[in-house]
């Protein structure tokens, strides 16, 4: 092979290199994004899969009891003004976060529920971890499932979620990490025993084998931010509803699947 | 208002419980059966550092008819919501009752009607 051949060869490698960086800068990584189902073993993504073993389904039938009980002073059930079945809810779980219309305010799938059940029923609203609100969003989230994640296009709401954006990015702790440390810069690679998945918010509330419970986003940000040594915001905090609106931003298009098994 | 108390509130007991839609006599199946439960371990401690008291289903029985096909039991060390899958072989008609009991009067019951063709 010649000294010339070899520098044509050279040159037309580069040039190749160059276009697949420019594709790869243009395309936004055609979908790079996965749920963290497929970061777990078999066994238990057969758990999540399969709904005669799933232990969340015992908190969704508890949701289904729940949407046909009368409540509050005004004696109304879910299901009196919404119908028997959360058919017509059965994209509520992948368009929340949302602009609440009456107030301007950002409400999630929990706040929303609590809306209703203050503004409707006229009952004192369920406190967020309480087992009846993780009942009820697992039974309007599973009848969501499989629907891609569509949050409103609202620019209030994108305020919230740039303001979710910036948190994300915030370092915090003792650790001194963000959250895009681990689930951006290092999902997938392995922290102690476990692989750090890419945190998308699509299976919430999930059922978490340590905690032997459901349990909802908030919940799970919490034990992230304890994780990195820092203070979790106070329970009510506008920070946990900006970081989930960005998250659902940061998923958007991708699957529902509640009620999502987690280790 | 659903009251947080140190007293756990306990819903109504509940289970899955899963059979193949159609059961060949003669032919074992697999029955799945969750059940709603805390399995509390009584090693554990409360934010105010006092024992939480053991609360555990300890024993688990399957019936067809008046047979006892299976029984189960049951220790500290069992997840809350406990899963439990066995081949069940039913010869003809019969009815399937599975029961759990447990700590502090614990007790759920399911029943099947199998008619396996």
């Amino acid at each position: 092979v010649s000294l010339r051949q070899r520098r044509r060869w050279r040159a037309a490698l580069a040039a190749g290199a160059l276009t697949l960086a420019v594709a790869q800068a243009q395309a936004p990584a055609a979908d790079a994004r996965r749920s963290g189902l497929l970061d777990m073993g078999p066994a238990l993504q057969a758990l999540q899969r399969d709904d005669t073993q799933n232990p969340g389904l015992l908190m969704v039938q508890d949701g289904a009891a729940l949407w046909a009980q009368p409540a509050g002073d005004a004696s109304k059930a879910c299901a009196d003004c919404h119908g028997p079945g959360p058919e017509r809810l059965r994209d509520a779980a992948a368009r929340h976060p949302a602009i609440d219309p009456a107030t301007g305010r950002a409400l999630n799938l929990g706040g929303r529920v609590n809306q209703c059940r203050t503004r409707h029923q006229r009952a004192s609203p369920w406190p967020t971890e309480s087992a009846e609100l993780l009942a009820l969003t697992a039974w309007l989230g599973l009848a969501a499932r499989g629907q891609a994640i569509q949050p409103p296009m609202d620019a209030r709401l994108q305020a919230l979620q740039r303001e979710g954006q910036a948190l994300w990015q915030q370092r915090l702790g003792a650790l001194n990490l963000a959250c895009t440390h681990c689930h951006d810069r290092h999902a997938g690679q392995r922290l102690g025993g476990a692989v750090i998945p890419q945190g998308h918010p699509t299976g919430y509330p999930v059922y978490r084998l340590e905690w032997q419970g459901l349990g909802s986003l908030q919940r799970r940000l919490r034990a992230c931010l304890t994780g990195v040594r820092a203070e979790p915001f106070a329970p009510d905090a506008r920070e946990w509803l900006a970081l989930e609106a960005w998250l659902m931003q940061r998923a958007a298009g991708m699957p529902i699947e509640t009620p999502a098994v987690r280790p | 208002m659903a009251e947080h108390t140190t007293a756990p509130r306990r819903p109504p007991t509940r289970a899955l419980v899963y059979l193949p839609a159609e059961l060949k006599r003669g032919v074992p199946a697999q029955v799945r059966a969750t059940l709603g439960h805390p399995m509390e371990t009584g090693h554990r401690r409360d934010a105010e550092g006092g024992a939480v008291p053991r609360d555990i289903v300890n024993r688990f029985e399957a019936w067809l008819d008046d047979r006892l096909v299976l029984s189960c039991d049951w220790f500290p060390a069992v997840s809350a919501n406990p899963t439990l899958a066995f081949w069940l072989q039913a010869d003809g008609p019969a009815t399937l009752r599975l029961e759990w009991t447990g700590d502090h009067g614990f007790s759920h019951r399911e029943t099947r009607r199998l008619a396996p063709a």
